[in-house]
């Protein structure tokens, strides 16, 4: 056997070298991958073990604290009192009024482009929701500042965050909905023709409930997608150090907070816990949304 | 006209109408700008909000965007094609990619904040300690930073698209005695090429417009930076950093960044778009 394989070998000049290279390259995509995957880990572990001691009830119930507050603590050594109440409350509540906004026009407009997929007019607003997509999340603060705190609000708000976070969240949803309508076989809703159903009897009971776990699935990617953000947030919502449900008034956010606790040397201990905080709910939505797309396969 | 359907083409209007109106606010808060700088606005690296002699050019920003970003593709190219190698072609199918592919998925979950965050404590103590920056914020530093963030939208299509690459032409290499290696380089890579380079395109298009983690790590002086370890500022962050004491005349020019963003992004989109359709027909 040994003998054959060298024989081999001998057959084919180079062999043993591109055997050789073969292997080289294969652990050179094994290292490089194992690179890619760890800062992952990094970053999770980073944020435990720094956050990990600040997480108590307090954190959830009370409002941010002020930084002499902040300042007394840390110089008796004691972790800081105080929680993210506002920041909470303040996603909370925008990120509602954004998924009000974002989720029924966006599902109506994915069921549009599914329903037209070849007309003209529906692939022009196919390739606008692709613009819209694209465009930086910053941008949309920019123009959330302009549609809302200049000119509905007088001032920084609530409902201008929402606006932003709705932007963005839209074209998600519209993408999503019609990729999950393309995978309902089209009998079934011919089968609801041929008995003569409205066609909005057809949309209600027979697309959204048969594509349900497809379209919360991209409701909460959507979500997951814009509780994050801060750019948009700092040129809109603003921040505010009271409890909020205002949409008139500026409002805070967790990664709001985090910001602020970043640029204030007494606070930056509470960065940790704020940040493990946001990336838990995030991996939690995420979670979620596979385990819809598991249950429907 | 069917009633339902006229609610339906009501929805996709409102689509038109927030581009439309993007559009319109963005260029019609730029105009200012545009018409006290004409066209030198996009060449000159001025950059003096200094009453009485202010001076706007957006060329630092751009400068700045376009080097973070291609730093950060340049890094991340080699890592997140690894990994589409991983989990589309050498461990296909396992739990060990569903692993991996999971992970990557993970970092796409995580706000910007929270790499900026982690780039500031953990990463830009690294780049004082090479000595490659004496504070750690420079344009490689944001770089570094926006490669891991982007891995995930690289790694993502590529890994869909080398898994789409017909069996039979892989086997045929084999049966001819090729090597993995020789597979993958002169079966999978040609096949996938289109789709690869388009998903390192729309990678490209996420890296311009990130804001926070660049903005946290770049050292933020509106100066074009005269190498990749000196400090810099972006157009997504000189936006962040300067709009809260922003009016008039500087306003105007934040929105003119913002607007050039928006061009910019919007044709790196759309050139990734034009090849997936042209390859997928």
């Amino acid at each position: 056997m040994a003998l054959r394989i060298r024989n081999q070998r001998q057959d084919f000049p180079g062999l043993s070298r591109r055997l050789a290279k073969d292997r080289l390259f294969k652990g050179g995509v094994f290292f490089l991958s194992m690179v890619t995957i760890s800062p992952i880990v990094l970053i999770i572990y980073k944020l435990v073990s720094n956050g990990y001691r600040q997480i108590n009830f307090d954190f959830f119930s009370k409002k941010a604290p002020d930084t002499y507050e902040a300042m007394v603590a840390v110089g008796a050594g004691e972790i800081i009192p105080g929680g993210i109440l506002n920041g909470i409350t303040g996603t909370l509540f925008m990120v509602l009024i954004a998924s009000v906004m974002a989720i029924p026009l966006g599902l109506l407009i994915g069921i549009f482009l599914y329903d037209q997929k070849t007309k003209r007019y529906a692939g022009l607003v196919r390739d606008l929701v692709d613009i819209l997509q694209g465009v930086p999340s910053i941008v949309l603060g920019l123009i959330a500042y302009f549609w809302v705190v200049k000119t509905i609000t007088h001032g920084f708000s609530a409902l201008a965050g929402s606006t932003a976070l709705a932007i963005m969240m839209l074209p998600l949803i519209i993408r999503s909905t019609e990729e999950t309508l393309k995978m309902i076989p089209e009998t079934i809703r011919e089968a609801g023709y041929a008995l003569g159903v409205p066609y909005h009897k057809i949309i209600l009971r027979v697309l959204i409930p048969s594509g349900f776990s497809g379209l919360a699935t991209g409701i909460l990617l959507a979500i997951s997608r814009v509780i994050g953000e801060t750019a948009p947030l700092m040129l809109t919502a603003l921040g505010s150090m009271e409890v909020n449900l205002n949409i008139a008034k500026p409002t805070s956010a967790v990664p709001l907070l985090i910001w602020e606790f970043y640029n204030d040397p007494n606070m930056v201990d509470l960065i940790w816990s704020s940040s493990l905080f946001l990336m838990m709910i995030v991996l939690l939505l995420n979670l979620l949304s596979k385990q819809l797309i598991a249950k429907r396969t | 006209m069917n009633p339902t359907k006229t609610v339906l083409v009501l929805a996709s209007v409102v689509v038109v109408l927030i581009t439309a109106g993007m559009m319109y606010s963005l260029t019609s808060g730029a105009i200012p700008v545009f018409k006290e700088f004409g066209l030198r606005f996009i060449v000159s690296s001025e950059w003096n909000p200094t009453e009485g002699r202010e001076d706007y050019g957006a060329l630092p920003f751009i400068v700045g965007t376009v080097l973070t970003s291609v730093i950060a593709i340049i890094l991340c190219f080699p890592l997140a094609f690894s990994t589409s190698l991983f989990i589309g072609e050498y461990y296909r199918g396992t739990r060990m990619a569903s692993i991996t592919g999971t992970m990557v998925d993970m970092l796409a979950g995580i706000p910007s904040i929270v790499y900026g965050l982690w780039g500031f404590y953990v990463l830009r103590p690294m780049i004082v300690a090479f000595g490659w920056s004496a504070q750690g914020f420079s344009i490689f530093t944001a770089g570094v930073v926006l490669a891991i963030m982007i891995i995930p939208y690289a790694t993502s299509i590529t890994t869909e698209i080398i898994k789409m690459v017909s069996n039979d032409l892989k086997e045929a290499a084999y049966s001819l005695g090729a090597t993995r290696r020789e597979v993958i380089f002169s079966v999978i890579i040609p096949n996938a090429r289109s789709g690869i380079f388009t998903s390192y395109i729309l990678a490209f298009g996420r890296a311009l417009g990130e804001t926070m983690a660049v903005t946290m790590l770049i050292g933020n002086s509106n100066i074009v930076p005269k190498g990749i370890f000196q400090s810099g500022n972006t157009m997504a962050s000189v936006i962040a950093n300067q709009f809260g004491e922003a009016d008039g005349l500087k306003l105007s020019a934040l929105v003119a960044i913002g607007l050039l963003l928006f061009v910019i992004t919007g044709i790196i989109n759309g050139i990734g778009k034009l090849i997936i359709k042209k390859y997928s027909v």
